[in-house]
């Protein structure tokens, strides 16, 4: 039996785990812990330069590769600097360990130096957290941790360690916890087969049937599942921002994905659907717009393998808890039982569909013509086409990030990075980082705006330390343009705070870290900057894109309307 | 409608303000609150009183039980149930007023447990509108103090509400 610290049984207990990379930044309380990483070299450190990109980090690779991310940081402001980042976990249910510093047992309490109560701090924004009261449980608690952040649906774990509990002098027998067991926890993974019967019932019958897909089957791993089931049945599918890459959209029944400024066609089929099945989504504010003028004539089936998350907002008919790729499992299953049947009866709804496709097809923007001042929409698709559609794709928050959603299409799940329950702005460059890092060989791709990028980009230094190549893609508007858009349509354009004076040289900036960054103006400048961008993987390139600051992001849901009340232009609404 | 949630909560640290957290997080209403350990030490129960709609107390329910601390849960408006309160007060009690006092605490079946020459203590207990109906009784004679425990409660008959 081994003899270890509380401090060495922490990093021990992460290479057992099959933890790679930690993201942090040490102080005072975590000083043990940071002395056992380094006196070991199987579980790598990556110090960010301020505990939110820590955070960000470890999210960005948890929604890339499906597994928790894990943070160290230190007690006091190390912790309260990584709360934007967990509740940002929390919000979007990404899995997520943060082990937090604390002053020692005596001292807490006691207003001591660098003392927090984080436990109480970030009590709203955790699936669950910990205090450890001895240093034994350690293996165990962490055990819990991990299992509580990846089980059932996701979310951020807290693990508050007093500076004692890790001290070298005090040693314990350390046995790695295969398996944990919390009396009080035990997430569903099989839905109801009396419910899921019926949810195939109505599925067969209706005849404006639309399948919701969200984060849930992304991070269920249920989209093959979905499309599966979608092609088997000939229904439309659309995603919700969290489900982008859910469903190909290259795929003829993809409608893209809806909401406040989702597709024309995903929002009108919505509206005028008799069936909608909700998998892995919660049907929340920026997706319904008025819930009471939400889909009026549509029955609701809801998988969610939250309880809670069903009937919150939207009323569900058919209500289903279980893990979206069992059930989906499931409904496959009794439709094969059956009879294949005749879909010809959905081809009238597919009349209509095509009818909404058509009327927007291409008129959404107008591209910018040669020496022209760029579109952001198509630096989006330019991205796009240099990329072969494949690469990983990180987002800040504001118009940037409906524009990447809106124009870059996703075929695949895990591909779009993007925080979009808290909206979190700084969250893209330190989540581009977090998946660049462990996969160094693909296209990482960020795209930012000049507000957002400017909230992290303390962060530049991260990427020289560690080699970090990512891709910035700054759609420069000199304005905090979702800002002066709402300030456009409901402020008679009084643009209060929403513009950015003295804006950095970014070609000086990334120059200061030994980067390169191209200003772009026009679509020829932007072709020879993508293709010098990307003939580099591993070398971080920042692109400088200057576009047209007047640009709104459409369609945009009228408040208080139905889904299919949609402003289409800066003149036109359904 | 007034609804009566009784919880068995892991005895941790950091639980009650979990269950308890969540009422103000997301806009719930506490009415009272009671909770206290149980016969079993790694756990406490822990009984409040809200008020709501369909909807809102199917969302309590729903997001308690989804806390980790949160063992078991049960509604018990649900079904028939034995619903009770304790109430400590304290009633000026002179000269006349002291008799008056003493038949209100009897026809209220309550108990006078400390006596000083101008105050009685009265302990009753009941359900809450036994406990408003005793304290607008004795209102006129002047009430100095009043502590209260909340609700606590128990399903009537076979149900029990155990690990």
């Amino acid at each position: 039996m081994e003899l270890l610290s509380g401090a060495d049984m922490i990093a021990r207990f992460l290479k057992d785990e099959g933890v790679e990379y930690v993201y942090g930044y040490p102080g005072g309380a975590a000083l043990h812990i940071y002395d056992a990483l380094f006196r070991q070299d199987d579980v790598k450190h990556i110090l960010v330069r301020h505990e939110q990109a820590a955070t960000h980090m470890a999210d960005g690779y948890a929604r890339a590769s499906g597994k928790p991310g894990v943070v160290l940081v230190t007690s006091g402001p190390g912790a309260t600097n990584a709360v934007t980042g967990i509740a940002t976990a929390y919000m979007d249910s990404i899995p997520m360990v943060v082990l937090c510093g604390q002053v020692a047992s005596h001292l807490i309490g006691e207003d001591a130096f660098q003392e927090t109560d984080i436990v109480g701090v970030t009590r709203p924004v955790v699936k669950h957290s910990f205090s450890i009261r001895h240093a034994s449980e350690i293996p165990t608690v962490l055990k819990k941790a991990f299992y509580l952040a990846s089980s059932g649906r996701p979310g951020p774990v807290v693990v508050d360690i007093p500076k004692d509990m890790t001290a070298p002098t005090e040693r314990y027998e350390y046995v790695y916890p295969k398996k944990v067991k919390l009396r009080s926890y035990n997430p569903v993974t099989r839905g109801h087969t009396g419910q899921t019967k019926k949810a195939v019932e109505l599925l067969l019958k209706a005849k404006r049937p639309v399948i919701f897909a969200g984060g849930g089957v992304v991070f269920g791993k249920a989209s093959e599942a979905l499309t599966d089931l979608a092609r088997r049945l000939n229904v439309p599918v659309t995603t919700s921002l969290m489900g982008l890459g859910a469903y190909p959209q290259g795929d003829r029944q993809s409608l893209g994905w809806l909401g406040m400024h989702g597709s024309y066609e995903a929002n009108m089929a919505m509206h005028h659907a008799d069936l909608i099945l909700g998998v892995g989504v919660r049907f929340d504010d920026r997706v319904t717009n008025n819930v009471s003028k939400f889909c009026p004539t549509a029955k609701i089936i809801h998988i969610d393998i939250d309880p809670s998350s069903i009937s919150k907002t939207v009323r569900a008919d058919v209500p289903i808890v279980g893990a979206a790729n069992h059930v989906l499992n499931d409904m496959l299953g009794l439709i094969s039982e059956r009879e294949q049947e005749n879909r010809d009866d959905l081809d009238e709804w597919w009349t209509s569909i095509e009818q909404w496709r058509g009327e927007r097809d291409g008129k959404l923007y107008e591209p910018a013509g040669p020496g022209e001042t760029l579109k952001p929409q198509q630096v989006v698709e330019a991205v796009h086409k240099a990329t072969d559609g494949d690469a990983y794709v990180v987002t800040d928050v504001g118009q940037h990030q409906m524009f990447a959603g809106q124009y870059y299409k996703f075929n695949q799940p895990n591909r779009w990075v993007s925080s979009s329950g808290l909206g979190t702005m700084g969250f893209g460059l330190p989540a581009a980082m977090g998946i660049k890092l462990n996969y160094p060989d693909d296209d990482v791709v960020l795209f930012t705006g000049e507000g957002s990028f400017q909230m992290m980009m303390q962060e530049l230094s991260t990427c020289k330390q560690f080699g970090i190549g990512v891709k910035i893609v700054n759609l420069n508007n000199q304005s905090l343009g979702m800002v002066r858009q709402w300030q456009d349509l409901n402020y008679k354009s009084r643009h209060a705070q929403s513009y950015m004076e003295s804006l950095p040289d970014f070609e000086a900036l990334l120059g200061a870290y030994g980067f390169r960054a191209i200003t772009v103006r026009t679509p020829e400048e932007l072709d020879a900057a993508l293709e010098e961008t990307f003939k580099h993987p591993h070398e971080l390139v920042f692109l400088d894109v200057q576009v047209d600051p007047r640009e709104h992001v459409y369609p945009m849901h009228v408040p208080l309307g139905s889904m299919r009340d949609m402003l289409l232009s800066k003149t036109e609404r359904t | 409608m007034r609804h009566i949630i009784s919880i068995l909560l892991e005895n941790e640290p950091g639980a009650l303000s979990r269950a308890v957290g969540l009422f103000s997080q997301r806009n719930f209403n506490i009415e009272t609150l009671n909770v206290a350990p149980t016969d079993d030490p790694t756990l406490s129960r822990l009984t409040v009183t809200t008020t709501g709609d369909e909807r809102i107390i199917e969302q309590i329910t729903k997001q308690l039980n989804k806390l980790i601390d949160v063992v078991k849960l049960v509604d018990l408006t649900e079904g028939a149930h034995i619903e009770r309160e304790l109430m400590l007060v304290k009633v000026k009690a002179y000269g006349a007023q002291r008799d008056e006092v003493k038949r209100t605490v009897d026809i209220f079946r309550a108990q006078i447990v400390d006596v000083t020459p101008g105050i009685y203590t009265v302990q009753i207990t009941g359900d809450a509108s036994k406990l408003d109906a005793f304290l607008s009784a004795v209102a006129p004679v002047g009430i100095l103090e009043v502590a209260r425990t909340g609700v606590s409660g128990i399903a009537r008959g076979e149900k029990v509400l155990s690990v």
